[in-house]
C-alpha cells in the first residue's frame, strides 16, 4: 500500500522532471523552429510573386527581389520603411510585424478600447523590371487560423498572385486552398468595378460561372465540402485588403 | 516480488515476437479491439499524413510502454492513469516540438492530429493493459506491434480513400494518367468525408473475419 505521502513526493517528482524536459526541448528547438517560421514566411512572400523558392534559397532570393519593406497606418500614409538591408524610416522592420497583434489592435479600437493605432506591413518586389505589391493576410478558417499573400500587378487592381496557408482544416476539403490548382485561379482577377469601386475577389459556391458577367473577374471557385474554409478566405481577403484602400488611393494619384 | 528465478529467454523468442505480430492481426488494435478509431476516421484522407501520423504513434507508444514499464513497480496504483496521461502528454509534445524543428513540412500537414495522438485509445490502453505487468523488452515489443497494426489499417483506409477521393496516391494523380475521367468517371466527394472511413474499416473487419473464423464471437 501506498501512503499519500509517497504519492505526493512521487507526483511532485514527476512533474519537475517533465517540466524540465519539456522546457529545455521548447528552448534548445526553439531558434531552429523560429527559423523555419521565417524562412516559410520568406517562401510564401515569394511565391506569391511566382518566384520558386525552396527553405535553402529563400531568404537570398527574398533579399535579392524584395527591394522595399513599408509598414502603413489607416490613413495610409507610409510609417515605417525598410530597404536594402537597413531602416529608412520608423523603428520596426515591416518583416517583424505580427499581424494577428495589429488585427487585435484595429478590433480593440473598433470596440472603442484603448490601443495603439494598428499599422499594416506591405512589401515591394522588382521582378523583370516590374513592380509587385505583396499585400499579408490573416483570418479564421473552419479550425483554426488560415493565411496568405496576396500580389498586385503595380497598377494595384490586378491579382498577379496568391499563396494560401492554413492551420488545420480539414485534409482533402478545406485544406485545399493550399494546393496550386486552388491558388491559380486568382491569377488575372481584378480588387476594383469598372467605377472604382472596392469588389473583393470571393470564392463562389457553385463557380463563378453563376455570376453575372460582370462580376465574374470578382470571384474563383470553391472548393466542394469546405463551404466554412471558402466563407473564411473571403473574409479574410476584404478585411485585410480594405486597411491598404487608403494607401492605393494615395499611391495612384501620386 | 517472487523469489523464483527465471530462466533467462532470448530477446526474440517465439512468445515475444507473438507481441509483435498478433497485434497485426488476431488482435488488431483498430479492427478487433476497436480501439483509437477517432484518429482512423481523421488523418486516413490522404496517405501522406496518414503515414507520418503512424511513425508518431510507433514512437510515441513505444517509448510509453517502456517508460511505464520501468516504472511500472513505483507507481501507486490510485495514480496509475495520472501517471500514464503524464507520460504520453510529454512524449507527444516532444514529438511535436521535433516534428516543428526538423520536418517543418509534415507537421504542418499534421497539425493539430500529432496533439491528437494524446486521446488515442490504443496508447491507453497498451499502458493500462500491458506496460503495467510487464518487462521493457516485452513491453518495448507490444508497443511496436501495436503501432504497426494500427499502422497498417490506417494506410490501407488512407490509400483506398485518397485514390477514390481525390483520384490520387501520395499526391500524384494516378487516375488523371489512366484517362478514366474523359469517359465521365468523376471523384467521389463521399470518400473523403469521416463515414466512409469507418465503411472501410467494416470492410476490412468482414474480410478479416472471413478469413480467420476464430475472430467470429459466438453467441
Amino acid at each position: 500500500m501506498y501512503s499519500n505521502k509517497y504519492i505526493y513526493i512521487y507526483s511532485s517528482v514527476m512533474v519537475i522532471i517533465v517540466a524540465a524536459v519539456l522546457s529545455s526541448a521548447a528552448s534548445l528547438l526553439k531558434p531552429v523552429q523560429e527559423k523555419n517560421i521565417r524562412t516559410e514566411k520568406m517562401t510564401d512572400i515569394l511565391h506569391s510573386v511566382h518566384l520558386d523558392a525552396d527553405r535553402s534559397t529563400a531568404e537570398d532570393l527574398y533579399n535579392k527581389y524584395i527591394i522595399r519593406e513599408e509598414a502603413i497606418n489607416a490613413g495610409g500614409e507610409v510609417v515605417c520603411r525598410f530597404a536594402g538591408g537597413q531602416q529608412e524610416l520608423g523603428n520596426v522592420r515591416p518583416f517583424e510585424i505580427n499581424l494577428k497583434e495589429e488585427q487585435h489592435k484595429q478590433q480593440m479600437l473598433l470596440d472603442g478600447k484603448e490601443a495603439e493605432a494598428p499599422v499594416f506591413p506591405l512589401f515591394i518586389c522588382e521582378k523583370d523590371g516590374k513592380e509587385y505589391f505583396i499585400i499579408p493576410l490573416l483570418g479564421k478558417g473552419l479550425w483554426g487560423p488560415v493565411w496568405g499573400h496576396i500580389a498586385l500587378e503595380s497598377d494595384l487592381r490586378t491579382v498577379y498572385g496568391v499563396v494560401f496557408g492554413h492551420k488545420g482544416e480539414t485534409p482533402g476539403l478545406g485544406a485545399e486552398i493550399s494546393t496550386l490548382p486552388f491558388q491559380e485561379q486568382f491569377d488575372g482577377k481584378t480588387l476594383f468595378d469598372e467605377a472604382g469601386h472596392f469588389t473583393s475577389i470571393r470564392v463562389v459556391k457553385g463557380g463563378v460561372q453563376t455570376l453575372p458577367p460582370d462580376q465574374q473577374n470578382h470571384g474563383v471557385d470553391a472548393i466542394s465540402g469546405g463551404t466554412i474554409t471558402s466563407n473564411g478566405v473571403n473574409d479574410m481577403i476584404r478585411d485585410c485588403l480594405e486597411n491598404y484602400l487608403e494607401y492605393i488611393k494615395k499611391h495612384l494619384a501620386s | 516480488m517472487s523469489v523464483e528465478k527465471q530462466p533467462k529467454e532470448a530477446l526474440f523468442a517465439p512468445k515475444n515476437m507473438k507481441l509483435i505480430f498478433n497485434p497485426l492481426n488476431k488482435e488488431n488494435p483498430i479492427t478487433v479491439q476497436v480501439l483509437g478509431i477517432c484518429s482512423a476516421l481523421a488523418v486516413t484522407v490522404k496517405l501522406e499524413p496518414a503515414v507520418v501520423m503512424s511513425i508518431s504513434v510507433l514512437a510515441v507508444l513505444a517509448f510509453a510502454n517502456v517508460i511505464i514499464s520501468l516504472l511500472r513497480n513505483t507507481i501507486a496504483p490510485r495514480i496509475r492513469i495520472i501517471v500514464q496521461l503524464v507520460v504520453i502528454a510529454s512524449l507527444v509534445i516532444l514529438v511535436d516540438q521535433i516534428l516543428k524543428a526538423f520536418a517543418y513540412e509534415v507537421s504542418k500537414q499534421l497539425s493539430v492530429f500529432v496533439g491528437l495522438i494524446i486521446t488515442n485509445c490504443i496508447l491507453m490502453g497498451r499502458l493500462e493493459a500491458f506496460a503495467m505487468g510487464n518487462k521493457p523488452w516485452p513491453s518495448l515489443l507490444d508497443g511496436i506491434g501495436n503501432a504497426l497494426g494500427y499502422a497498417w489499417i490506417l494506410i490501407v483506409v488512407a490509400f483506398f480513400r485518397e485514390l477514390f477521393g481525390s483520384g490520387t496516391i501520395w499526391g500524384f494523380p494516378v487516375l488523371e494518367y489512366t484517362g478514366l475521367y474523359h469517359i465521365g468517371y468523376k471523384n467521389n466527394g463521399l470518400m473523403i468525408l469521416p463515414p466512409m472511413a469507418l465503411i472501410i474499416v467494416g470492410i476490412i473487419i468482414w474480410i478479416q473475419r472471413y478469413r480467420n473464423r476464430e475472430l467470429i464471437e459466438n453467441k
